[in-house]
């Protein structure tokens, strides 16, 4: 009996909101969200990839370190020489490469994430300063992002990299010191456009500080685009941390970053070709699920399509 | 115009001195040079007077001001490794560097400015879609492995073209695909964004009604107007190109620029760096500058920004 009473009570009002007032905008905007196939697929993609790297101490059948003299260079499984004890096979050192290629996942996850985020802080504040104060300020941070466009990325971040050591450390932050100017770009405009506003002059009559309208009034409204240039910047911090190591001038040996192992197996690039295959194609998807994510989240986001 | 031209110059000028600044101090920041000069084999007394040889020894103000007042009469040092000048070794690498830009650039706009424009005549249709997973394609292949998949393919599957060296045409043509579909994505999409956004306006309106070809509307009305953003994005991305080619140069060991940046960092030869640093950045302060000159000719409102 109270049971049917309890039901009844919180049934009824939804189904009066919902004759009132339709889906809430929340509503909507999962309904695009799921309707959306690049950005479900991103997604998708990219939570399987994370949940590899983060579970792969237990997925991974072999150690990605250990090397194994006698079991060198074994193709994957779909070739005539390949076993099931090694599925993809294992590289010149005689390492797993499925092992590595799990473990590979997580250096390039925590480089897209962590760059991205250094990168994030530097270019937002940047660019919401440059937007919202204008004058001085704008002229000065217009004139950084200036700076930082004309310098080379790929050759300040190997010359950096090379003069201060490969570690995982100095990639990541040379990457975050390097990459904000995006952020710093289009956070600018946003602000710019958000400053002439109805809700920011209210704000500004009603004589709130201006830490508070920055980040009640100005920080939720452009909380999208920032979405969008995280992903877009991921991808960037990711390929950046692959073709570095790559070079030679990255995440160091025996590290088992994606990159390096398509340098690894460039040398084998005669006789196994798969070598370069593999890591080159988990690059190649990564990246492209974080770019359909991003794009995705663009989409559904854009102003226009809200209503 | 006037005097567009010459605030925008000053600004270009502010900021090459603010890279060549940053360059110069990143490097001086790096360590002790004279030791590196010196080898491992150097004791104290050899390391101090390799110092005081090369003038480690001064303020670094000092340092940067004297290679400065060089850098901008041509005289860059003398490369650690080489012992020769670096401005001529920089100038003969060069020439590579930028007949690879030329013909990346080149390709990027023959490929992508006809596609934008097939895919904005028919928004959804089967060409817009190649176009669209071509440039999602080109955003997320690294363009390193891109290279080893072409040199796989090409020079060793197929064997028409030669892996590696600068010797004739053959050596540029896969790194001119790997540098050229870098750009591409980025410049088909403002092409075909360009594009649809002008066929709806009402002077290819105008021009349709008063009875002009399809083709006369596409080429003289539309695309002349939606390529003048695409000529300034293609300036900026020749910047990023000159750039980026440092990773395709070593890819196919091409002997230009980057390859010689690639190099010189391997050996710690800090003259060659900062020049080849300065030197790219200048390429990309150059063409942003053009780029923006000819953004104010063509459109008179920005001039006043």
């Amino acid at each position: 009996m109270t049971n049917t009473t309890e039901t009844i009570n919180t049934v009824a009002p939804k189904v009066e909101a919902e004759v009132l007032s339709g889906p809430t905008p929340r509503q909507v905007l999962l309904t695009k969200v799921l309707g959306h196939k690049g950005l479900m697929f991103g997604a998708i993609v990219l939570l399987t990839i994370f949940l590899m790297a983060l579970f792969a101490p237990l997925l991974a059948p072999y150690d990605p370190y250990h090397q194994d003299l006698m079991h060198r260079m074994i193709p994957p499984v779909w070739d005539a020489k390949g076993s099931w004890e090694n599925i993809l096979g294992t590289d010149h050192l005689g390492r797993d490469y499925l092992s590595r290629l799990l473990y590979g996942a997580r250096i390039s996850l925590a480089i897209g994430a962590i760059a991205a985020l250094i990168s994030g802080i530097i270019g937002t504040s940047m660019g919401v300063a440059a937007g919202y104060f204008g004058g001085r300020v704008d002229a000065c941070v217009t004139f950084l992002i200036n700076v930082r466009l004309a310098m080379p990325v790929v050759l300040v971040a190997l010359a950096v990299v090379a003069l201060f050591g490969g570690s995982l450390q100095v990639v990541i932050t040379v990457l975050g010191l390097l990459l904000w100017d995006r952020f710093a770009v289009v956070m600018r405009s946003a602000t710019l456009q958000l400053r002439s506003m109805e809700y920011v002059t209210a704000a500004k009559a009603i004589g709130c500080s201006t830490k508070r309208i920055l980040f009640s009034e100005i920080m939720p409204n452009i909380a999208n685009s920032l979405i969008v240039i995280v992903t877009l910047e991921m991808a960037h911090a990711i390929l950046l941390e692959a073709a570095l190591s790559f070079l030679g001038l990255g995440v160091q040996p025996p590290t088992p970053s994606w990159g390096l192992m398509v340098s690894e197996g460039k040398q084998m690039l005669l006789f196994q070709p798969w070598m370069i295959a593999i890591p080159g194609v988990a690059l190649f998807i990564l990246v492209l699920a974080i770019n359909l994510l991003g794009d995705g989240l663009r989409d559904v986001s854009a102003p226009e399509n809200r209503n | 115009m006037l005097v567009y031209t010459l605030k925008r110059l000053g600004l270009a000028l502010l900021v090459t001195l603010a890279v060549s600044m940053l360059s110069f101090a990143l490097l001086y920041l790096s360590g002790d040079p004279a030791a590196a000069i010196a080898g491992e084999t150097a004791n104290a007394e050899d390391i101090e007077a390799v110092r005081i040889y090369y003038g480690f020894d001064r303020p670094w103000v000092v340092q940067y001001g004297e290679w400065m007042f060089n850098a901008i009469r041509g005289d860059f040092g003398t490369s650690y490794y080489f012992k020769l000048p670096v401005s001529q070794l920089v100038a003969e690498r060069l020439s590579v560097t930028m007949l690879l830009g030329v013909c990346g650039i080149s390709f990027a706009l023959l490929t992508a400015v006809p596609l934008g424009v097939a895919a904005a005549v028919r928004p959804n249709s089967i060409i817009d879609r190649i176009a669209l997973f071509l440039s999602v394609m080109g955003q997320a292949m690294p363009s390193f492995w891109f290279g080893l998949v072409l040199i796989v393919l090409f020079s060793i599957k197929l064997r028409i073209l030669p892996p590696s060296g600068s010797d004739n045409w053959q050596n540029f043509v896969m790194p001119t695909i790997v540098l050229g579909y870098y750009a591409m994505p980025a410049i088909m999409r403002l092409t075909r964004a360009g594009m649809l956004d002008v066929l709806g306006a009402d002077y290819v309106r105008t021009a349709r009604a008063k009875g002009a070809g399809e083709f006369r509307v596409m080429f003289k009305h539309a695309l002349r107007n939606a390529i003048i953003p695409v000529v300034s994005l293609a300036a900026v991305q020749m910047g990023f190109m000159l750039g980026g080619s440092i990773v395709v140069e070593s890819i196919f060991a091409l002997h230009g620029a980057g390859y010689l940046a690639w190099e010189s960092i391997g050996r710690n030869d800090l003259p060659t760096v900062q020049a080849l640093i300065l030197v790219f950045s200048m390429f990309y302060i150059v063409f942003t500058f053009l780029s923006d000159l000819l953004n104010a000719w063509l459109d008179p409102r920005m001039r006043v920004g």
